[in-house]
């Protein structure tokens, strides 16, 4: 085996173990921390897609961003240490029948049309390519996003001060 | 990952025979020892520095018995302790967190060397995305913090890991910003090419670039990095006074050893990229000194601002937690937005 499939397989394998923590661990602020894990393996299988810039911007995105935002969520909640949340609360028929139909159609989707050959993709490096596609073909929707989150942002923090206001 | 294995080939040519595999396994261990090696040694040297540095600056002594000249060795008698200690774990702390936290924060300061340009050959990966990966690392540390606070159980520990997560989050925003200036100079992201395009005598720096924008933008850079790492006046985190020691109260030992390595590694790390990127990393200030190897000039460079850093910290009292903030989003934040306006203006006009 080439060493780069092992490495693969092994990301592979810590991603998932990861993410299985973070589904069926007891305690809420072990799923939390868990994810951290699951993040940063997916920012390793973005580099065996050769996309490095990608890879990069989930760390700091996921990580930096959304962890943080969920770790704090979770730790101001109260009793959220003692209190055991129970990972499973549907009817055993019910999940099953679902997770087998998801089985089915990934199965279909999988067998159409053969998706493994991006591993013997070249590591070319993108960034350039992704700030020029930006800035000039797709400069609209990048505008248009901008100002969204920019709303949101002011939004955010007219929510936050807006209790100050009625006191 | 090339540059490393050209490096051992050449140091022994019987190396190249081994399957690339084996090669590249055995040149990244070697590599993460030496780093490990550096870490510590840098660490026991810096704590050392600091506590002479701070006695001059109070007018007394420090350390003066242990190894004879000026106390040398009194840094690593306290490692040996440190070694030595029990390793307690608190009865009510959740023991899995508790272990992870030391190890995830001391891991991120390691992998952050892995883009140092040390000289013109020597950089474990100069990957396309060098400035970004220590930018993203550095968010990883957070985590690491957030775990130990929590983890330890512990009111105190608790808080100075919130007040060390805000802080952190927070002064990310400018230290990204004043590097943003960088980039628009240079037009890479990668460490060596930031380096490489600041070729010439001292004042082709980025530092002296558009005089005095970008000097303003290595002050900004400056400040926030040392909110970065928690160092005064921005060491909120860490307050003595009313926090006993912040995140890491209740580690000891081994494990409150790595903490504080991470802390010193962090301090090196941030002055290497401040170096690197307004100082021109490894290039000397004049050209004819072009026989002194680079890594001499890029420790130095970032041993000076490391110097700086104690400078300050036993210079300045600490902040509140509003100035903080203050200082962040009101001060910091707009100046730097304000700079990227300028830079890329006048970059447009000198097109």
């Amino acid at each position: 085996m080439e060493m780069q499939e092992v490495l693969f397989y092994a990301i592979m394998a810590f991603t998932i173990f990861s993410a299985v923590i973070v589904a069926f661990a007891n305690k809420l602020i072990h799923s939390a921390f868990a994810l951290l894990f699951t993040f940063v393996g997916f920012a390793g299988l973005y580099i065996y897609l050769s996309a490095d810039f990608l890879a990069v911007t989930q760390i700091i995105i996921y990580v930096g961003g959304i962890l943080v935002l969920i770790l704090f969520g979770v730790l101001m909640t109260q009793d959220i240490y003692d209190v055991k949340a129970i990972a499973a609360h549907n009817p055993l028929l019910l999940s099953l029948g679902g997770g087998a139909f998801t089985a089915i159609i990934i199965a279909v989707l999988i067998s159409k049309k053969p998706w493994f050959t991006l591993l013997n993709k070249e590591f070319a490096p993108t960034t350039a390519t992704i700030g020029k596609l930006i800035l000039y073909e797709y400069l609209l929707p990048f505008e248009i996003a901008s100002i969204l989150l920019l709303g949101a942002l002011i939004g955010a923090v007219y929510l936050a001060r807006a209790e100050d206001k009625d006191k | 990952m090339e540059p490393i294995l050209k490096l051992f080939t050449d140091l022994l040519p019987g190396l190249s025979q081994l399957p690339y595999w084996l090669l590249a396994t055995l040149a990244a261990l070697i590599a993460a020892l030496v780093l490990f090696g550096f870490i510590a040694v840098f660490a026991l040297f810096a704590i050392w520095l600091e506590r002479k540095i701070s006695a001059h600056m109070q007018d007394r002594l420090g350390p003066m018995e242990v190894g004879g000249w000026h106390g040398w060795a009194q840094t690593i008698a306290d490692t040996l302790k440190l070694l030595m200690k029990e390793d307690i774990i608190p009865e009510k702390a959740d023991r899995i967190l508790f272990k992870l936290a030391p190890m995830i924060v001391f891991s991120v300061s390691i992998a952050s060397f892995v883009v140092l340009p040390w000289s013109r050959d020597f950089i474990p990966a100069d990957l396309n995305v060098g400035l970004l990966y220590i930018l993203s690392i550095s968010s990883l540390a957070v985590i690491g913090i957030l775990m130990g606070g929590w983890a330890s159980n512990n009111k105190w520990s608790l808080y100075g890991a919130m007040r060390s997560v805000a802080q952190i989050v927070s002064y990310e925003i400018p230290i990204s910003l004043s590097l943003i200036t960088v980039i628009l100079i240079t037009g890479t992201l990668s460490m060596q090419g930031i380096v490489q395009s600041q070729q010439g005598n001292f004042l082709s720096w980025n530092i002296f670039h558009y005089f005095p924008f970008m000097f303003v933008a290595f002050v900004i850079y400056f400040i926030a990095s040392l909110a970065e790492v928690n160092r005064t006046p921005f060491d909120l985190p860490e307050a003595e006074s009313e926090l006993v020691a912040g995140f890491h109260t209740e580690y000891s030992g081994m494990r409150f050893a790595f903490f504080f390595l991470a802390e010193y590694a962090n301090m090196f790390i941030v002055s290497a990229i401040a170096a690197t990127a307004f100082l021109g990393g490894w290039l000397p200030p004049f050209s004819f000194l072009d026989f002194i190897p680079g890594p001499f000039w890029f420790f130095g460079k970032a041993l000076f601002l490391v110097f700086v850093q104690m400078w300050l910290r036993w210079t300045l009292p600490r902040l509140r937690v509003d100035q903080l903030m203050y200082t962040s989003w009101k001060v910091l934040t707009p100046f730097s937005f304000v700079l990227i306006l300028i830079v890329s203006f006048w970059q447009l006009l000198t097109l």
